[in-house]
């Protein structure tokens, strides 16, 4: 089991939806969030190109903050989602340096904080937060081991690519292009 | 124009607008880990080489100070931590991939050595001194026996220790700056001609301040060349390399880099000691605390620019 | 203006501090509010609703987690709106209830020591006030003084109030600064309106033209889905509009029209789609009225004329009009909703109607189809008093056309002049910040001068609360009941919204208010029950269903009654227009003496140094209501001025830079707002975001973030058909310093 994320850039209007859905559903506190919306415009008036993309843990399959936490607090759990078990968390900030994504936070609780392909959903077998708020339907969730799967079908599909890939870090956070 | 805008407003405490998670806790603990490195590195060999008593400021009383800078070396990545009391956690388990937990083992073995390392001198140092207990006495006698096992040990982990100050930001691929192999060789050099500084102010004996003299500018030489090499290295890498790279060349970090780490913290030490060695009288504090200045900013700015270089947006 | 008798009173003056009864779920340390909550089981305490962050109004359902707080708002899987998905305006609604610088108890305006000032009421006190003035006005003045302004759900209930008090003057800012010019031209067109939500068929669609609308920034829910739909199914998007929107950078052909000149270029898209024969021959023949007269009329109006006028190349006008007809019927020119621009504005919906109709689009599979909606009959009443007379008295012989109550008309026959015997003497303002809502603010703070009473039901302290004689605190959609839902779509249906909890603080829900005045100012005859569940189990009943089923679905469906959703092939139909037919040459118009077919007139540009203003929505707020949403304002705080990099390297603006600005009139911006340096704006304008720039300290997290287009329009471009304010011809230039010290210092 490999769970993936796909994201549409030509779909996503950048409504930040994703981003209030996923701070109430997972109760992140106001001021944070596990994920967040980047445009980048390229061109001159009236040549342009508009891409926005819908961020957050890229769920690497080489993942750094796995490896650099001192306390096991950061793992791998089922199908590849990355966690942080919070009562094994010190607090050391280790995982935030590792990530090239910026995408952990402290949470003001102390422990390091991220997104977690809302796990708590997908193990009862509905969608991340995100995934299901989306008014443009642009994000696709499942197992890319099962073909049948909306993430593996909308790959099989469409032209994508991931962000820094020349990190190494194998991220699972696909963007169709 | 390309225009690079995170348009759902993140703005999470200490990553935005740019990386700050370690403030001075982290580069302080990294600065006296490696100076205790040091001093412990040239205790354990100058002993073995049978200098005990030539050299009684390296061997015998400067490594009196090492449990203290690593105790507050230990108590500001204490301080540094979000989720203090969780840290017992951190020897729990033994994660090799994971420098900041081979540095909290390392941290473990060499503590307690650096304190039986002292107390195998204390009564050299201290002739009044009394353990008081019988069973002290007898325990620090035993050691006393072993003094060149421990020594021994001594050495290969204050070198490990002293490279980890600088492996523990290489390991960060996240951050460009910090994504150069050259750092744990680099600081393990800081921290020894840190250590040495401390040693060549802190003696009383001529020689023995002549010695770590020469040592040091034989670091600061290995030390510069490695800065050169790593300039170099970055200029030839990727694109977020080179603008790593150009926050010292130009960027905001290059006043501070170049004055107080190359020309305070090597060149002019530097060019004080070859004058003092040709026979002129420097004080010798002057160099040292030159030299050990330059090294706590070394950490402190490389730790700081290292947070603000990064992949994306 | 004259001397102020309502001092603008900010509520931070008074010692709101010890009503702060709930103890508060959020901890504001840091500044951040943290929940502690973890996540609770689904469907462990969930309640249905309806949103009213807008006025999509789509159903969901509000949860609680196990401590009994509200946790979060999802939509309703049923609901032909939302399909189970709601904006992130509706996602962070909570964020409204969760607000602690809410409205938090009846508040009435007294002069203590020669100073003005709020002071805490009980309700029962607070009505007696509302009940007594009211009544004596209409004594003195008669019933139709006494004018509703409102917008949003409760409204209805203050509605039927005001019509039991025997006044039809109940407006909203719906119209005359909304959709009004599209409702009145489609009206004029097909003899039907578009309504809300609109009739347009993007699901299906094979092309959608936006004119202007910016779908995707207006996050009117079911559009925003169905646009993806059709970027999916592969539909042509064809954008026009100055600004690179998010729409235009999701369409094939993107038209970066010079502002204004929109009726140029519908012009020439008709004159090549009559020209080239490309229209539907047998949809035009058989339903439509005044071909050879609009075709005579467009006869010069070239693509090559337009192109001098709109700056679109005519290839371009060419290909995009080949584009839509290559799609017709499945096409749509959307005739957008917002759309009082620049005063011609019924005209340029008149054209946007004309081409649809050469199109064969009205009434077609992926173009317009007839929407339906399941009325609930009111609960029964005496019948209401007529009135002697409406607003319409105060203006004579103008805005014939309007369809509803033109808010702006009410605003202007509150200021008396020589020649106009209906002045308003009493506003009930219900859920609509006139402040930041009606352009042209100098006039309206001069119609509230002249009022003997206002009283204003609001859930924030929001601009026009400061104005008021008494503030009512009404609780917020996700604490109590409303009518239900019953706005059309594909399928009828209705939705129920009930309180998910308690109200916090001392407020209440419009119904009760209602109830209570009712009582107080002898109208019980109009209101014979004593609860809303009471009034909506038996209008619920009559269409077969009960409260107690709704509570537990939330939305119900029914069949479609009169007609399909598409015209049926060669079906006969009777169009509501004097002809019967669909209008290309408007009789109504004529009749009125306005052009009977759409004329483009050239607008003013701007001055050197000055640039038009141009504004819109941002998709995570709406309006000005959201700007303190603590959800909302997390995402975005303020606007920002959007500045085109060649304008701003003339005037040496750095991006996220602080600058004042200065309208046409001389009016200053009152707070700075920060440059945005972008090229997705033409170096003619600029742009920001309406709703921003508030003016009252009370709103901690909106006070003095950004700056408010309203203020600087002052121009305003009155449509002469129906009363809409265009407020589009409003320049602009910057102040680098700040102007009002200077002020100070001279
Ligand atoms: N998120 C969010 N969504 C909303 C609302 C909200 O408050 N927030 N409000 C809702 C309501 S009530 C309404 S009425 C709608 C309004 O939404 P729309 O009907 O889409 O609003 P418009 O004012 O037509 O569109 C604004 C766009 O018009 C462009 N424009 C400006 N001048 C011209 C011009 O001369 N010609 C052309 N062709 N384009 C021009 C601007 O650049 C901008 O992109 O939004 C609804 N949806
Ligand atoms: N400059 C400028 N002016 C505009 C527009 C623009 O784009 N620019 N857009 C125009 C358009 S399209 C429209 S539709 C109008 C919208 O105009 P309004 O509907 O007046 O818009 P808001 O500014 O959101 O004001 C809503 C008010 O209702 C209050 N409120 C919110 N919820 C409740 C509730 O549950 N009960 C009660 N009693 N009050 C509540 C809010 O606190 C706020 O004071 O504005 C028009 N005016
Ligand atoms: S909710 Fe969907 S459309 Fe909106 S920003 Fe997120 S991914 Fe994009
Ligand atoms: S994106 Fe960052 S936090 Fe997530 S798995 Fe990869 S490295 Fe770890
Ligand atoms: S902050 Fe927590 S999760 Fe991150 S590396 Fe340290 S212990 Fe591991
Ligand atoms: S998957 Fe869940 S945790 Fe991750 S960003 Fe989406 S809503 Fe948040
Ligand atoms: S479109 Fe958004 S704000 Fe409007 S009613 Fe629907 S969910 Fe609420
Ligand atoms: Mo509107």
């Amino acid at each position: 089991m490999r769970y993936a994320m796909a994201v549409d850039t030509k779909k996503c209007v950048g409504c930040s939806d994703c981003v209030v859905a996923c701070q109430t559903e997972n109760n992140v506190p106001i001021g944070y969030c596990r994920d967040w919306v980047v445009e980048i415009t390229h061109g001159t008036y009236p040549q342009l190109e508009l891409e926005i993309r819908s961020e957050r843990c890229n769920h690497c399959d080489n993942s750094p903050c796995v490896r650099c936490c001192p306390t096991g607090a950061s793992h791998y759990s089922d199908g590849g989602i990355v966690l942080v078990t919070e009562d094994k968390c010190i607090g050391c900030g280790a995982c935030i340096s590792s990530c090239p994504y910026d995408a952990r936070y402290p949470h003001p609780d102390g422990h390091v904080d991220k997104c977690t392909f809302c796990i708590h959903r997908v193990q009862k077998g509905q969608k991340p937060a995100c995934v299901e708020v989306c008014p443009t339907k642009c994000m696709y969730f499942g197992d890319l081991d099962d073909p049948n799967s909306d993430v593996s079908k909308v790959l099989k599909k469409r032209k994508f690519k991931t962000l820094i890939p020349e990190a190494g870090t194998k991220p699972q956070l696909y963007f169709l292009i | 124009m390309k225009e690079e805008l995170i348009i759902s407003g993140r703005m999470n405490y200490k990553v935005d607008p740019s990386l700050h998670i370690w403030g001075w806790e982290i580069p302080l603990y990294l600065f006296l880990g490696g100076l205790a490195a040091g001093v412990l590195f040239f205790a354990g060999l100058y002993y073995l080489r049978g200098k005990e008593n030539e050299y009684q400021s390296a061997v015998k009383w400067v490594p009196m100070i090492t449990p203290f800078l690593l105790a507050i070396g230990l108590g500001a990545l204490f301080l540094d931590l979000h989720h203090k009391p969780y840290f017992w956690r951190l020897y729990t388990t033994i994660k090799l991939q994971s420098p900041m937990s081979w540095g909290a083992w390392t941290l473990m073995v060499i503590t307690p050595l650096s304190i039986i390392w002292s107390a195998t001198y204390i009564k050299d140092v201290f002739p009044k001194w009394d353990w008081k207990y019988k069973w002290v006495d007898d325990l620090v006698a035993y050691f006393i026996e072993y003094r060149t096992q421990l020594a021994w040990i001594m050495i290969i982990f204050s070198v490990i220790l002293g490279i980890y100050t600088g492996i523990l930001l290489s390991a960060f691929n996240a951050r460009p700056l910090w994504n150069t192999s050259i750092l744990g060789p680099l600081f393990l050099t800081s921290g020894l001609s840190a250590g040495a500084a401390l040693i060549m102010m802190l003696s009383k004996n001529p020689l023995e301040r002549i010695r770590f003299s020469q040592i040091d500018l034989m670091l600061i030489a290995v030390e510069l060349t490695m800065v050169i090499h790593m300039f170099m290295g970055f200029r030839a890498s990727t694109e977020v390399q080179i603008e790593a790279a150009a926050l010292f060349l130009g960027g905001p970090y290059t006043l501070s880099f170049w004055i107080f780490v190359v020309f305070i913290g090597m060149l002019l030490p530097a060019f004080l000691e070859i004058w003092e060695l040709k026979g002129n009288h420097i004080p010798a504090y002057i160099p040292a605390v030159m030299i050990i200045s330059g090294s706590l900013m070394l950490r402190f700015i490389i730790v700081h620019a290292g947070q603000a270089s990064r992949y994306l947006y | 203006m004259k001397q102020s008798r309502r001092e603008f009173l900010k509520i931070s003056s008074l010692g709101i501090g010890g009503v702060t009864l709930a103890a508060p779920f959020f901890n504001w340390a840091n500044g951040a509010i943290v929940s502690d909550e973890t996540p609770g089981e689904d469907f462990v305490n969930r309640t249905p609703t309806y949103c009213e962050v807008c006025f999509w109004k789509c159903a969901g359902w509000v949860y609680k987690n196990d401590k009994g707080n509200i946790w979060k708002i999802i939509g309703n899987d049923e609901d032909p709106h939302c399909n189970g998905r709601l904006c992130p305006r509706g996602t962070g609604g909570l964020g409204m209830y969760y607000d602690e610088d809410r409205l938090k108890t009846p508040l009435i305006r007294k002069t203590i020591d020669g100073k003005q000032q709020f002071v805490e009421a009980s309700w029962d006190e607070a009505l007696d006030v509302v009940a007594k003035n009211l009544n004596k006005l209409k004594e003195k003045y008669g019933p139709e003084c006494t004018a509703l302004f409102t917008h949003g759900s409760g409204g209805k209930f203050f509605g039927d109030l005001l019509k039991a008090f025997g006044s039809t003057n109940i407006t909203a800012p719906s119209f005359a600064q909304c959709r009004g010019p599209r409702e009145v031209a489609f009206l004029a067109t097909y003899g039907e309106i578009i309504a809300s939500p609109e009739r347009v068929d993007i699901r299906d669609t094979k092309c959608l033209v936006l004119i202007g609308s910016h779908i995707g920034e207006n996050m009117h829910n079911g559009q925003v889905q169905e646009m993806s739909d059709a970027i999916d199914k592969g539909a042509t998007i064809i954008t026009v509009d100055p600004r690179f929107s998010t729409a235009a950078s999701k369409s094939k052909h993107w038209l970066p029209i010079k502002p204004s000149t929109d009726i140029a270029l519908l012009l020439a898209w008709i004159h090549e789609v009559i020209y080239n024969e490309w229209y539907d021959k047998k949809y035009v023949d058989k339903y439509c009225y005044g071909l050879d007269e609009l075709k005579d009329h467009v006869k010069n109006f070239t693509p090559e004329w337009a192109y001098g006028i709109t700056t679109i190349k005519p290839h371009v006008i060419r290909q995009t009009a080949k584009e839509m007809v290559n799609a017709s019927p499945a096409v749509i020119i959307h005739p957008g909703r917002h759309v009082t621009w620049y005063g011609d504005d019924t005209q340029r919906l008149r054209a946007v109607a004309i081409l649809n109709a050469l199109l064969g689009s009205w009434g077609r599979r992926g173009g317009f189809y007839s929407p339906e909606k399941k009325s609930l009959p009111s609960f029964p009443h005496p019948e209401f008093p007529k009135p002697k007379k409406t607003w319409r008295d105060a203006h004579p012989g103008k805005y014939n056309l309007a369809i509803e109550v033109v808010s702006n008309g009410i605003c202007d026959a509150t200021i008396p002049t020589p020649d106009n015997d209906c002045s308003f003497k009493a506003w009930i303002v219900n859920g609509t910040n006139l402040i930041t809502t009606l352009p042209d603010q100098k006039n309206t703070l001069e119609a509230i001068q002249h009022l003997e009473f206002m009283v204003v039901i609001d859930t924030m302290p929001m601009e026009i609360t400061g104005y008021a004689d008494v503030i009512l605190p009404e609780c917020t959609y996700l604490e109590r009941y409303d009518y239900c839902r019953t706005d059309q779509n594909r399928e009828p249906s209705i939705a129920l919204r009930m309180p998910a909890t308690e109200p916090k603080y001392n407020t209440k829900p419009d119904w009760w208010i209602v109830r209570q005045l009712a009582h107080k100012m002898g109208l019980d005859k109009f209101f014979k029950w004593n609860d809303i569940e009471e009034v909506l189990d038996w209008q619920l009943k009559q269409v077969g269903t009960s409260l107690e089923e709704m509570k537990k679905i939330g939305i119900k469906k029914f069949p479609r009654e009169y007609d399909d959703l598409y015209f049926v092939e060669d079906q006969d139909i009777d169009f509501n227009t004097n002809t019967g037919k669909i209008e290309l040459y408007s009789t109504d118009l004529e009749a009125e003496g306005f052009d009977p077919m759409p004329v483009y007139t050239p607008h003013p540009e701007p001055d050197p140094g000055f640039y038009r203003l141009n504004y819109g929505r941002h998709p995570a707020h709406t309006f000005s209501r959201t700007a303190n949403n603590p959800n909302l304002t997390d995402l975005f705080d303020e606007n920002v001025l959007w500045v085109n990099p060649i304008v701003a390297k003339e005037w040496d603006l750095k991006k996220g830079q602080e600058i004042w600005l200065e309208n046409q009139d001389g009016i200053l911006s009152t707070f700075p707002i920060k440059v945005r340096v972008t090229e997705r704006i033409r170096h003619d304008s600029v742009y920001m975001v309406h709703g921003f720039g508030h003016d009252n300290k009370k709103l901690t997290r909106s006070y003095g973030k950004g700056a408010s287009d309203t203020e600087l329009i002052s121009n305003v471009l009155v449509d002469p058909i129906m009363g809409g304010t265009g407020m589009r011809s409003n320049f602009v230039t910057f102040k680098l310093e700040n102007p009002h010290k200077k002020e100070v210092a001279s």
